[in-house]
């Protein structure tokens, strides 16, 4: 009653490892991106997760504004994220955006001492985010990740802060210099009362507005 | 009609109709609750066969000596939600070595709990469905571990509804699931995930559109230009070639690249079947940033 040989085992068809790929001294290919699609809300956001700046600290700036698609209606479901240097100029940033209660396990936000330089905001119903954070240091912008239902890949773009928020001067920045003003207005905040910028985001032009600079890395 | 007040407010009509069929949704509505709009949303065939065009055009460009696109276009018709949702400038490249971007966000132990990684044990019973092991490597474009970053996950639950209060699919909600999950990559840029396999579900991009079975991820590499949000899919999935999403990966090699694939000897015995998926973040990072990451 011995049971019948057992065939070879078919090679499985599938992606090919990456792993095997970078073992064999090869660059793997990127894997592609994919839309982050419209129900990543109860994942991705997290409490407090604008609040870059440590509560009540004087010199916190509100960065603010409305995210818009081509045909200027607010984008109710995107997902910004934000990345700077601290204000002493350090691009080490550090961990504890997402820090947690260790009972609960719910997010509790940053302790407040270090500056993780990281933010992550849902914009709301009217499109809209609001980012509280520490002025960049030597820099004049923070870098912003765009993700949405119906992109299906990302966008990268700047906010550039005028004046004693951002350091240096953004009229000697190479990337503003480098854009025709119409383009180059699309990454200047504009200032609205003490320590407070808008910025509007515009995936696309929707012909009376110009569509935000997006950037690319390489 | 019985009436209670008036009779015609929307609160009884919704009370009385059955479960609404999503036949006569706005075509980019995507099951996100927006007002209801006239236009009967494109058939099944119309898409498919802008699917086809797309690949046909993609496939003549190569051809012609184009370039092989790892990244879907972000001007992809046949997703109908792309349409007023990307850029139609072309993207301005910055290859400034003192770029901020050529950094990024660092996690550690405090942004999560060890029971993050096990999507089934997030709440008092077990959720219902097949129970998997989703592991891999995250590696950066010179095959290099991504080590210690944040890996995001979410996803449908066993019958193909999301826990968010936007998702109207008449399919049940598991009381046991939430589907959301984090961890850490180790010192190999290894993840594992313990979850169940998601549902297919109904989408309203056009008649009759079902997405695939998908896990969401999201990725971090060693620097923000190395971000990355994607979707794993299962192999052998009927419902790839109808779905705009997986299809806007237009090159044929790069799209396998979103298939996991089953492995046997990750598969517990009598408790899960495993998969795994590589993770390949590309985009330039500080080289002074290299070292301890």
């Amino acid at each position: 009653m011995t049971p019948p040989p057992v065939p070879p085992v078919p090679p499985v068809p599938g992606t090919p490892r990456a792993e095997a790929l970078a073992a064999a001294g090869e660059r793997p290919p990127p894997t592609p991106s994919q839309t982050v699609g419209p129900f990543y809300g109860y994942a991705l956001p997290f409490a407090k997760g604008g609040d870059m700046a440590p509560a009540g600290h004087p010199d916190t700036i509100t960065v603010h504004g409305r995210v818009h698609d081509g045909a200027g209606q607010p984008i109710p479901d995107a997902l910004l994220e934000f990345w700077q240097p601290a204000p002493d100029g350090s691009r080490a940033g550090a961990p504890g955006s997402l820090r947690r209660d260790p009972v609960t396990g719910e997010i509790v936000g940053r302790h407040g001492v270090d500056f993780t330089g990281f933010g992550r905001v849902a914009t709301d119903a009217d499109g809209h985010y609001t980012l509280r954070t520490l002025p960049p240091g030597g820099v004049p912008y923070i870098s912003v990740c765009v993700f949405a239902r119906g992109l299906l890949h990302h966008l990268f773009t700047r906010v550039y802060l005028p004046g004693p928020a951002g350091a240096g001067d953004p009229a000697a920045d190479p990337l503003l210099a480098s854009l025709p003003p119409r383009r180059r207005a699309t990454l200047l905040a504009a200032p609205e009362g003490e320590k407070t910028y808008r910025f509007d985001i515009r995936l696309q032009g929707d012909g009376a507005h110009e569509e935000t600079v997006f950037l690319d890395f390489g | 009609m019985p009436s209670t007040s008036d009779g015609t407010g929307p609160a009884d009509r919704r009370a009385e109709a059955p479960p609404p069929r999503p036949a006569s949704p706005p075509p980019a509505a995507e099951r996100t609750g927006e007002a209801a709009a006239p236009p009967a949303p494109p058939a099944q065939e119309v898409i498919s066969a802008e699917i086809a065009q797309t690949r046909q055009e993609y496939l003549k460009a190569v051809e012609g000596g184009g370039p092989r696109l790892d990244h879907p276009p972000r001007a992809y018709p046949p997703y109908r939600s792309s349409i007023l949702r990307h850029p139609r400038q072309p993207l301005v490249a910055v290859r400034d070595p003192d770029a901020v971007e050529l950094t990024g966000p660092v996690f550690g132990v405090t942004d999560v709990t060890e029971l993050d990684a096990d999507l089934t044990r997030r709440h008092a019973g077990e959720p219902l469905g097949e129970r998997i092991r989703v592991t891999g490597r995250v590696l950066d474009g010179d095959g290099r571990p991504v080590r210690g970053q944040l890996v995001e996950i979410w996803q449908a639950n066993a019958a193909g509804r999301y826990a968010h209060q936007r998702d109207q699919h008449p399919a049940p909600l598991d009381p046991n699931f939430t589907g959301a999950g984090r961890c850490l990559t180790d010192d190999e840029g290894r993840y594992a995930f313990t979850t169940i396999r998601p549902g297919a579900y109904p989408w309203r991009n056009h008649d009759n559109a079902w997405r695939p079975a998908h896990i969401h991820f999201s990725l971090f590499g060693a620097a923000f230009t190395q971000r990355l949000v994607t979707q794993m899919y299962f192999p052998g999935d009927p419902l790839f070639p109808f779905d705009p999403i997986m299809q806007s990966v237009t090159d044929d090699a790069a799209r396998e690249r979103l298939v996991a694939r089953y492995e046997h000897d990750l598969s517990t015995p009598e408790w899960s079947l495993g998969y795994r998926w590589d993770i390949v973040l590309s985009g330039p990072a500080a080289t002074w940033m290299e070292e301890g990451r």
